[in-house]
């Protein structure tokens, strides 16, 4: 039983990455941008937060560095490819490279860096409940920021003005145009959300969940959090529900190790992914629908006065 | 401020001058990079763009490494100029030199010269399966090719990493996660002695031929290509996306898998968990900057080449970490992308 | 009535690479005055409302609005004035509520709720049918221009533009809107009605501008005037005077039984027991409002969609259902779509590399590219077809839409089809080009090719036609001789009206 608690708390503790980056670059593609960058974009953000929290000893301040870092990419992104015009696919690759390059290189100093000590969080009362105490009250407050930002997100998308006009650039840039709303600065600011976002998950991982810095720590989760925004159909809800089972699988790894599972270790590590691809085909199946919930011009690059 | 205007016709003399004017400004971030680092900025340039072009045993060494770039690169563009973004080539690399490792594994001290044959094809063929799983979830559960492939990188690099780890490991190895050397029969054999320069050339040049016939004077492929210049067009035309996905993953997985032959059973020999250098990745940047054209892409090949091995220079010589490499392969992409808007647009100078 | 203009445009001009769109344009609209803006397509109407409107900043001129000097900078700006406009092609969004849309396009700040009711009361006082609730992707897109029209009365405009309003609507749907425009005009809203149209322009506006290649070229009442009065100011010449009409055609080439095939789009029409037959020597037309099949209908022609039920679509005896487009090309099937760019054409290759889309005559054996013979073939189409390019290398996209649909329609006639099917064989074209490629078509069937002409444009399918259909709700009316079509019948027939038997089974039709 308590293992099933420990694996609940540490799905959700992972989810969370995930679910932080993926509402990320789902403000961006409501907007009708894709960014590819978004592993380049959390390494670097890693290293930043990873190097404040050295310096300072503040983890708040870490992952603040974070989403600066984060916002900081995403706005070279945005500038080539929503003021340039150059091809969102290329760009955010060129994103992403860049950051694995650039984050290997600025973190060699970093690699047998220690972080002081974390506390222990708990939520004083519920963390004592027996079974959901340990499964859902004894996290960083980071794992419940991203179950608000979901409901807030959500509240903003379907119910507020600017959500709407979000959501009207994302389906078709030229008629927000013709109405009169500046599609490229609502793209841009949707980007750096997205690139914050993005950041501060990117941080969250290296200054809490696994408090170190290695080359490469992201391990595809940027590439996860792409895919997830695409299976969860662009809702929030869906995003943070998927984000929490991709954390299971990617626990599940370790929990079945320790019961003595005797598959090799990298058959194990490879969960994740395959799981990625699975779900992918399995969302992928019927084209309609993916067309009917997709932000209709998501993709494709804006020119006004064209 | 500027403001864009698109131009009528894309400009020819932009589209040969984007790559020259992206290489001028990767230098710049260079230089004033090795300045902030309090590196002697004319050092950086010699050991990046001097070094490796100064001995034929260093030019040998640019052709080692631009061999395998160039190949993937060649797929890549077929890929890319086909709108098939297969991002996974290094998964498909992978994929090449663990078939084609295990092939070579077979070889024992009294076997014939037609192994390295049999060892090239079993690369080949390794790519092409990797990224036939690609084409298949994409033709026919419409998955996104981009996460598909990329996915299966990480896949591949387990596969690797299980195989030296545990059943190919060398026995008398102490216990290094490597398999043991091949033998020389099943080793690409080299064309100079004093080089490492190797079989993988004139392939490689081979290849640039073959697929440059393959865009520009055959049928086949202006129907690859128009599928990914206006896949409307491709559909009134009558000519089959099916066949551009299959033709465009196959090809360039196998071009990828038969890479990944040439450097396990050429330079290194034997299967490591090192085997996975990221030239999948940098050869999308070889494809783009070498503007998706063969020619172009043999020298970009070189180019990035000769970054590889000037941030292993600056490493030895000037005590920069190798991964600087990495930070001016991204600010050459980054800067081609943004310099290439000047080939379909003017820019205007608003008072 | 006021004397003070309501808009005066004094000496607009406006400039692009390679053309000047406007020249000078001089133009006075008064209070309550229903003022029409005539010419053809490329006449630069579109571009001087865009500067009205603030989408677009002339080179230069200036813009009186109530008598007061006026820079509009943005739509935001021009709505703030008090101009509204409804596009040719609608700002909507697909997914979004009409409520939510119309939202979208007011600018102070109201709520949801307050603007659905605003919607409603808006719309009853003008007789126009809109649910507020309903989303836009559910709609006709007749309905769809109700919204527009709703969206911009809600803004109290006191100059409403309507940009070629009536090509998406049946001619009893027109006559709707004109008692809604009428009422507005007597309330004191001056409207700016840009059109190609003749009879509805003398049959609604007080007023008439008329613009050529850019320039103003005519003021006048179109009232006082006739068809062929205003015909010729805008083309500047007598209309052309048509060949007569060819010999009786011969045998059946296309034709289509029991075609029955669900759309491969989510917001499509399904195709319901079509059935026509073409005849070598004659001219089908096939009219209707947008949006009533005829995508899909030309798609199962061109073997775009492959999923036609066997047996339904033949040519010739040979069945094509299941052909795919080289196929039916090789069999003698050609077709020039309506979307010349990223269609017809790939925008950013050279005429003589877009002539292998269709052509095969300059590939070798193995499919070894002959540039040489395939450069010299477009050159020979571009002579032939008076194309203006740079050359057989100039990329599709540099050329102007009548060239390149001169092209486009060369490369396939080049092709000596059996069959020719063309959908909207001048729509975007300017005059010159919009003659010469009717006549290519004319000339083509008396040369015994058979052709299927499909068409939005009412005037140019009874100028083409020699027998007429309507699709309307993705079933076909039964065909009628070109003599003993009139406009009330096919309007009627647009509506679905000539299936008064089966009314139930009639589907939702677009009107």
């Amino acid at each position: 039983m308590e293992e099933i608690a420990l694996l609940l708390a540490s799905a959700l503790n992972s989810g969370t990455v995930l679910a932080i980056a993926a509402l990320g670059l789902l403000i961006n593609e409501r907007a009708g941008v894709v960014n590819l960058g978004a592993e380049g974009m959390m390494l670097c953000a890693a290293l930043a937060g990873f190097a404040t929290v050295v310096a300072t000893g503040s983890t708040p301040l870490g992952l603040l560095a974070g989403m600066l870092a984060g916002a900081a990419l995403a706005a070279l992104f945005g500038w080539l490819a929503i003021w340039l015009n150059t091809n969102q696919y290329a760009t955010g690759l060129a994103l992403s490279l860049f950051g694995s390059g650039f984050s290997a290189f600025a973190g060699t100093a970093y690699v047998q860096a220690k972080l002081p000590e974390q506390g222990q969080f708990a939520i004083p009362g519920l963390a004592d409940l027996p079974l959901i105490g340990p499964a859902l009250f004894r996290q960083h407050p980071v794992v419940y920021l991203a179950a608000a930002l979901t409901l807030a997100l959500a509240w903003w998308l379907y119910r507020s003005r600017a959500g709407l006009v979000l959501r009207s650039v994302g389906e078709s840039p030229e008629s927000a145009h013709a109405l009169g709303y500046p599609v490229r600065r609502i793209r841009l600011l949707a980007v750096l959300a997205g690139g914050a976002l993005c950041g501060l998950a990117g941080a969250y991982v290296s200054t809490v969940y696994t408090p170190l810095w290695v080359e490469g720590m992201i391990a595809g989760k940027g590439w996860i959090a792409l895919a997830l925004t695409t299976f969860a159909t662009w809702r929030p809800a869906r995003v943070l529900l998927g984000a929490y089972l991709f954390g299971a699988v990617t626990m599940l790894q370790f929990h079945l190790q320790g019961v003595g599972v005797h598959v090799p270790a990298q058959f194990l590590t490879m969960l994740p992914y395959l799981a990625t691809i699975v779900v992918l085909v399995l969302i992928s199946r019927r084209p309609q629908w993916i067309r009917l919930n997709m932000p209709a011009s998501l993709g494709q690059p804006f020119h006004p006065g064209s | 401020m500027f403001r864009l205007e698109a131009r009528p016709q894309p400009s020819v003399w932009w589209r040969y001058a984007s790559p020259l004017l992206a290489l001028g400004l990767t230098v710049l971030v260079g230089l004033t990079l090795f300045v902030l680092l309090g590196k002697d900025p004319l050092r950086g340039l010699q050991v990046f763009f001097w070094e490796p072009l100064r001995t034929p045993y260093a030019l040998g060494e640019l052709m080692v490494k631009a061999t395998p770039l160039l190949l993937i690169a060649l797929g890549l563009a077929v890929c890319f100029r086909s709108n098939i973004w297969n991002i996974g080539a290094e998964g498909q690399f992978v994929l090449g030199a663990i078939t084609a490792g295990g092939v070579a594994l077979l070889a024992g001290p009294d076997s014939g010269r037609w192994m390295v044959g049999a060892v090239l094809l079993a690369g080949i063929g390794g790519g092409m399966a990797w990224a036939a799983i690609t084409a298949w979830l994409r033709d026919r559960y419409h998955a996104n090719e981009i996460l598909v492939s990329l996915m299966l990188v990480y896949v591949a690099v387990q596969l690797l990493a299980y195989l030296v780890f545990g059943p190919w490991k060398d026995p008398l190895g102490y216990n290094f996660p490597q398999t043991r050397t091949f033998e020389a029969a099943a080793r690409v054999p080299r064309l100079f002695d004093g080089m490492r320069v190797h079989l993988g050339l004139p392939l490689a040049l081979l290849a640039v031929a073959g697929v440059w016939v393959y865009l520009f004077r055959t049928l086949a492929g202006f129907a690859q290509q128009v599928g990914g210049l206006a896949p409307a067009a491709a559909r009134y035309a009558g000519f089959s996306s099916r066949r551009a996905l299959w033709v465009a993953l196959l090809l360039s997985g196998g071009l990828a898998g038969l890479a990944g032959a040439l450097e396990v059973a050429g330079p290194l020999g034997q299967l490591t968990p090192h085997v996975p250098a990221g030239y999948g990745f940098a050869a999308i940047i070889v494809a783009f900057v070498g503007r998706l054209h063969p020619v172009g892409m043999t020298l970009s090949a070189v180019l990035m080449s000769m970054f590889y091995i000037g941030g292993e220079l600056a490493q030895s010589r000037l005590g920069l970490p190798k991964s600087i490499t990495g930070v001016f392969q991204g600010l050459l992409l980054f800067s081609l992308l943004a310099c290439d808007t000047l080939v379909a647009y003017r820019i205007q100078w608003r008072k | 009535m006021n004397s003070i203009a309501r808009l005066e445009l004094t000496d607009i001009t406006k400039r692009y690479p390679g053309v000047v769109a406007n020249d000078g344009i001089a133009l006075t609209v008064a209070p309550g005055s229903i003022h029409a803006l005539l010419g053809e397509n490329g006449a630069g109407k579109s571009t001087l409302m865009k500067i009205v409107y603030g989408v677009v900043q002339a080179d230069g001129g200036q813009m009186r609005f109530n008598g007061q000097p006026v820079t509009v900078r943005s739509p935001h700006e021009a709505r703030a004035l008090g101009i509204s406009m409804v596009f040719q092609h609608f700002s909507l969004f697909d997914t979004l509520t009409v409520a939510e849309n119309v939202w979208l396009g007011l600018d102070r700040h109201f709520s949801l709720r307050e603007v659905t009711e605003r919607i409603r009361a808006k719309a009853s006082e003008y007789g126009l049918e809109v649910d507020p609730r309903q989303p836009v992707h559910t709609l006709s897109v007749g309905e769809r221009q109700r919204v527009e029209i709703v969206r911009a009365l809600l803004t109290q405009p006191q100059l409403l533009i309507l940009d070629e309003p009536t090509s998406v609507l049946t001619p009893q749907a027109v006559d709707k809107l004109f008692v809604v425009l009428r009422q507005l005009a007597a309330e004191g809203c001056a409207i700016l009605y840009i059109s190609h149209k003749l009879h509805e322009i003398r049959a609604l506006c007080h007023e008439c501008t008329v613009m050529r290649a850019g320039r103003v070229v005519a003021h006048c009442d179109p009232t006082l005037e006739s068809d062929a009065s205003l015909s010729r100011l805008m083309m500047g010449a007598e209309p052309a005077v048509l060949p007569p009409p060819a010999r009786a055609p011969g045998a059946v080439v296309l034709e289509l039984q029991r075609l029955s095939l669900d759309s491969e789009e989510p917001f499509g029409t399904a195709l319901r027991e079509v059935a026509l037959q073409v005849r070598s020597g004659e001219v089908l037309g096939i009219a209707g409002v947008s949006g009533n099949g005829q995508a899909e209908l030309l798609a199962a022609l061109s073997g775009e969609d492959r999923r036609a039920p066997s047996g339904s679509v033949r040519l010739g005896g040979a069945d094509l259902s299941r052909a795919g487009p080289r196929q039916r090309r090789a069999l003698g099937l050609h077709f020039v779509p309506e979307e010349r760019l990223g269609r017809g054409a790939v925008p950013a290759l050279g005429l003589a590399q877009n002539l292998l889309l269709t052509r095969d005559d300059a590939v070798g054996p193995l499919g070894w590219l002959r540039l040489g013979a395939l450069r010299a073939q477009a050159e020979a189409i571009i002579a032939r077809y008076q194309v203006k390019a740079a050359g057989p290398d100039a990329a599709a996209k540099s050329l102007s839409g009548g060239n390149l649909q001169k092209f486009i329609v060369g490369r396939e006639i080049d092709g000596t089809p059996k069959v020719l099917v063309v959908s909207q064989p001048t729509w975007g074209v300017d005059v010159g080009a919009a003659a010469h490629i009717r006549s290519a078509i004319l000339a083509l069937r008396d040369a015994g090719c058979a052709v299927l002409v499909v068409s939005e444009d009412l005037d140019e399918l009874f100028e083409l036609s020699d027998r007429l259909q309507v699709i309307a709700g993705g079933r076909l009316s039964p065909s009628v001789p070109r003599a003993q079509a009139t406009v009330e019948l096919i309007g009627a027939w647009m509506s679905g009206l000539w299936q008064d038997q089966d009314k139930k089974e009639s589907g939702h039709v677009q009107a």
